[in-house]
This record gives structure tokens, C-alpha cells and sequence, in this order.
């Protein structure tokens, strides 16, 4: 199967994963409708999107918990369908749901874990308790996980998900649950992973903070990816900044902004959005020409929330329901 | 093949160690068995003396093999219902994604269910004087060699029921409609004696009743009149390992289907 060409060889080599037209569908419900991208060995991607939007169908074909029904996914140039087995001793993997035992210790729970990939002995007791201390859970090692907070017991998940030294991470909305705070604290821990380790580090979010630290992003939207590239490609795409206007009547408003500036804003929850370079200009501009009309204005660099929303004309919910992802 | 043990035998451990460290079930194993043998066996031995056995034989002692069943069915519904809860949002969703073979899987679920259902079985045999019953060695050497069959054969059972169910809502009905019937007309509850033709059939067709019958052959040992009117030690012996067998294997292939 070697390519004829050394280049485009050494290329498929640097890469982790290499998904071609991916498609799945649960009955009638489609959940990816033709989805093809790669991802760099030692890259974190975040697949950014909202609920309903193919991230965790993604997530499950990626972890072989799916069958592949239609495409190709390729995992460090194993084909996942042919070669799972293979694929499987590559992946570690961290679920939105717990699936450590809570009634067993934190050790004892990465031993088990390990146990499952046939390490065994000092060997692995090592490993475990490297982990731990990296992970800052030595002291807690021998406390059962059903006794430790949200953030420790996400960590211990991480920690479980390392035992085996996967190549590849793959991670459903890690930081469900998690204050900001510990949220930054995990990305920090992926970002290390990174550096030292150069796992690749796949993982599904749909909060905006979380996809701001990702290397890149790829945004999923009714089973499509509609954009991929760094966070700053993604927002430079957008014309320049992001005004946001608060009116009573936004309909009139909106036509009105149309005839005089020969922009398009669009309606979003009521308040009028208006991508342009120069935007604290405009923002003068808006409220000299219709005093009356204008209740707030809000003005700033674009983040990938406008990105979402300038690609599918709808706001990408809940950025503070950390638990509402099902 | 040589790959799979260590998996397996942890997947073993795991049961019981979480199983020990709930004291509920832990009280739960021990004392329901006794207080179903209690109300049974106390209600019944006015109104009902089991045909078939030696004169003198109370329904206290009829049962108790029934009972020692008992505890083994409803270990394995524990398991099954632990499977089906694991499976979509805890731990074994870590196991499914590790490179073990699916059989592999379910043959530490089924040796670790089974596991915990001798210790309970052993933990009720030790009540056997208090039946009436004074067990030899080799009486009781057959009898947790017959426990570990039938264990091994319901938990599989169950595993097959589990793989496949999305949810424990619709396991209350299975295990209505199987598993307490399938104790029932065992001959745990009542010997075939007497019982109508289409009930007979039922009993004879039930894979359950051979391991009752090698129970109770086990238990009276050296006195096989007292066993009453049940299948022979070795043939039921025989039915109850290709009933486990033919569980597992159907277990395995539920597993290897699913999906999640």
C-alpha cells in the first residue's frame, strides 16, 4: 500500500489520523454527512460544535466503539475497520461519563486499567504512580475515586487514559463539569502531554475557552465540517471585528443599517451583528445615524463564537450550561 | 490466548473487590437467603410434604436446596444488571475501547459473577446442619464443584440478557418472564411428582432443573433415596456444563454484536 511518492509517504506518516468522507447515520438520523480531515501527529484539535452537531458520533467511531459504516479513518495508517485490534492499543481515551470504579482506590483503578493492556508488576506500578504525581493526585492515590471532587476525579480519568502510553488521546467534552478554572488547569495538562510526550490529542467540546487552547479547531454542524484551521485563522476569516447592537426594533433597524452602509447585519437572539475592519468607527457611525433606536452597542475582536455564528447563522448555546451536553 | 489472562482474571478481581467493599450487598447476600428459606420453608411444612422423598423429610429441608439456587440466580441477576448500567456510562466503557477480544470480556464478567456467587453459596451451605443435612467432605466437595457449574451457566444467562438490552427497564420483564420461572420449575419449589403432563414437560425442558437435580444429588450423597425422584448425578452433570457452555458461547457472540 506504500505510495509511490517518498514525499507524500513521509506525510501520511507525520500524520495521526486521516479521515476520508466519513459518513454514519442512526436510521434516517444522519450523523455526519461526509466528513474529511487529518489530524498532525503531536496536535491537539478540538471539534467544536453544538449538541446534535456529529461531535460524540465522531468521538465513538474515532475510540472503535462504532463500526465504521461508510468513508475511511486511518489511526497512525491503520485502517480503523480492518485493524481495530491494532488501532486499539494506540488510543487512550476519556469519556463524558465517568468510567473509573468508584469503589475502587485511584490507584487501583489505573492498575486494573493496566492490567487490561497486559502490563503488569513494578513496571506498572511505576507508571501509575508517575502519573499520579504528574497529575498532582499522589497524595490521593489510595483514596476511593468515590470520595474526590469533580476536578480529581477528571484527572484520575486522564490519568487512567495514560497508563498504557496511548499515542493518541481522544477526549468527549473533557470538561464537562469542571469550573473555568479547572478547565484551564486540564488544557494545561494536554498542553504538556503535547510537549513532552508528543501524543496527539483529539478531543470534542462545545465550550468557546476550551476551543480557544486546542491547536486547532473544526467546527461541526449538522454533521459537516464547516471550517477547520487555528483559532486565529478561523477568527481572521471573519472581516475584521464583531459589532453586536441592542435594539427595541432590530427588523427596521437591520434594513435601515443596509441602506446606509451597504452592510448585511444579521438577526441573531434579537440583536443585530456586523462583521467589519474599523469596528469602533462604525460603532460611531451607528449611533450619530440612529440615535434613537440604538439601546447598547458592543464591540470587540471576534472570537469563535462569531465564528459559529457567521458560519451557521446560530448561536453555538450554553456556553455556561457545562452539564447540559447529552 | 496466553495474552488474556491477566485481563481476565483482573476483570475477576474487580467484581470482587467492589463487591466486598458494599456492605449491603455483603449483609444482603447472606441474610436474604436465609429469610426466603425461613418464610418458605416455615410456611409451607404444615400444608405440603414433598412426594417422592423419604418419610420424614420437612419442607424446611425440601427447599433448602432450593434456596442454595436461589442465591446463585440472584447473584447473577446482580451482575447483569451491573453490565447493563457499566456498559453506556461507566466502567466499562474504558474496557471496550482497550484491545481485549469481546469473549475475553465476558468470560472475566462471567468467572467474576460466578465467583461471587459461590462465596455466597458457601456462606448458605454453611446452614446445611441446621436443615437436617450432615454433609460428608465429598458431599460438599461436589456441591461447590456443582455451585461453580450453575453459577457459571446463570451468569452467563444474564450476560447474554445484558448484552443485548439498552436499558435496565426492560430487564424487570426478562427476568419475570425467564429467570424466577426458570427457578420456580426447577424443582427447587416443588418436585415434577404429580404435576400436570404440560408442566412436567416444561421442568424436563428446563436446563435449571438438571442442576437442581445435581444439587440435590450432591447434597445426599451417600444416600441417594433422599434426593427424591431427580435425574442421576452424572447426566445431570452433563446437561448443566453444555447449558453453561452453550450460555457463554451465546453470550460472546452478544457482546461481539454490540454496539456500544
Amino acid at each position: 500500500m506504500a505510495s509511490p511518492e517518498p514525499d507524500s509517504a513521509r506525510a501520511r506518516r507525520e500524520m495521526a489520523v486521516e479521515i476520508e468522507d466519513l459518513r454514519h447515520a442512526y436510521g434516517d438520523r444522519v450523523a455526519l454527512a461526509g466528513v474529511t480531515f487529518g489530524v498532525a501527529r503531536g496536535e491537539i484539535l478540538g471539534l467544536l460544535g453544538p449538541n446534535g452537531g456529529g461531535k460524540t458520533t465522531m468521538f465513538k467511531i474515532l475510540s472503535t466503539l462504532l463500526p465504521v459504516s461508510h468513508g475511511i479513518v486511518r489511526i497512525f495508517d491503520h485502517d480503523i475497520r480492518r485493524e481495530a485490534h491494532h488501532v486499539r492499543s494506540h488510543l487512550g481515551v476519556v469519556f463524558q461519563h465517568p468510567s473509573l470504579d468508584p469503589k475502587l482506590t485511584a490507584m487501583e483503578n489505573l492498575l486494573h486499567h493496566g492490567h487490561l493492556y497486559g502490563l503488569r508488576g513494578p513496571a506498572l506500578r511505576g507508571r501509575a504512580e508517575a502519573l499520579l504525581c504528574r497529575l498532582g493526585l499522589a497524595e490521593r492515590a489510595r483514596d476511593r475515586v468515590e470520595t474526590l471532587s469533580g476536578g480529581l476525579t477528571r484527572r484520575t480519568e486522564l490519568a487512567r487514559a495514560l497508563v498504557h502510553q496511548p499515542d493518541l488521546l481522544l477526549l468527549d467534552e473533557p470538561s464537562t463539569g469542571l469550573d473555568p478554572g479547572a478547565r484551564r488547569d486540564f488544557s494545561g495538562y494536554l498542553a504538556q502531554l503535547r510537549d513532552q510526550d508528543r501524543i496527539t490529542v483529539v478531543l470534542t467540546t462545545h465550550l468557546l475557552d476550551e476551543a480557544e487552547r486546542c491547536d486547532r479547531v473544526g467546527i461541526l454542524h449538522q454533521g459537516k465540517l464547516v471550517a477547520l484551521g487555528t483559532p486565529d485563522e478561523l477568527k481572521a476569516k471573519l472581516g475584521g471585528d464583531v459589532v453586536v447592537i441592542h435594539s427595541g426594533s432590530p427588523e427596521g433597524l437591520r434594513v435601515r443599517i443596509r441602506e446606509r452602509f451597504g452592510c448585511e447585519p444579521v438577526l441573531v437572539d434579537g440583536s443585530l451583528r456586523v462583521e467589519r475592519p474599523r469596528g469602533h468607527e462604525f460603532v460611531r457611525e451607528v449611533v450619530d445615524a440612529f440615535p434613537g433606536e440604538v439601546k447598547s452597542v458592543t464591540y470587540g475582536k471576534p472570537t469563535l463564537e462569531d465564528v459559529f455564528v457567521h458560519l451557521t447563522g446560530r448561536r453555538l448555546w450554553g456556553e455556561g450550561a457545562n452539564g447540559g451536553a447529552v | 490466548m496466553k495474552g488474556l489472562i491477566l485481563p481476565v482474571l483482573t476483570l475477576c478481581w474487580r467484581e470482587v473487590v467492589r463487591f466486598c467493599r458494599q456492605r449491603s450487598r455483603l449483609t444482603g447476600a447472606f441474610v436474604q437467603p436465609l429469610v426466603f428459606w425461613l418464610l418458605l420453608g416455615g410456611g409451607l411444612r404444615a400444608s405440603f410434604r414433598p412426594p417422592g422423598t423419604p418419610a420424614g423429610t420437612s419442607y424446611v429441608e425440601y427447599v433448602y436446596p432450593g434456596i442454595l439456587a436461589m442465591v446463585l440466580l440472584f447473584t447473577a441477576i446482580f451482575s447483569t444488571i451491573s453490565v447493563i448500567e457499566d456498559r453506556h456510562a461507566g466502567f466499562l466503557q474504558g474496557v471496550l475501547v482497550s484491545p481485549i477480544p469481546r469473549p475475553g470480556i465476558v468470560l472475566g464478567q462471567a468467572l467474576g459473577g460466578t465467583t461471587l456467587a459461590l462465596v455466597q453459596g458457601v456462606l448458605f451451605l454453611v446452614l446445611a446442619p441446621a436443615a437436617g443435612l450432615s454433609l460428608s467432605l465429598a458431599s460438599v466437595v461436589t456441591t461447590v464443584l456443582v455451585m461453580i457449574l450453575i453459577a457459571f451457566g446463570l451468569t452467563s444467562l444474564g450476560l447474554v440478557i445484558a448484552w443485548r438490552l439498552e436499558s435496565t427497564q426492560g430487564f424487570h420483564a426478562i427476568m419475570n418472564l425467564i429467570l424466577l420461572p426458570m427457578w420456580v420449575l426447577s424443582g427447587a419449589f416443588f418436585p415434577m411428582t404429580g404435576v400436570p403432563g404440560w408442566l412436567g414437560w416444561t421442568m424436563r425442558l428446563n436446563p435449571l432443573t438438571y442442576g437442581m437435580a445435581a444439587l440435590r444429588r450432591s447434597l445426599y450423597l451417600g444416600s441417594p433415596a433422599a434426593a427424591g425422584p431427580v435425574p442421576q448425578l452424572i447426566p445431570a452433570l452433563g446437561i448443566t456444563v453444555v447449558f453453561g457452555l452453550l450460555a457463554f458461547m451465546a453470550a460472546a457472540d452478544a457482546a461481539r454484536r454490540s454496539t456500544v
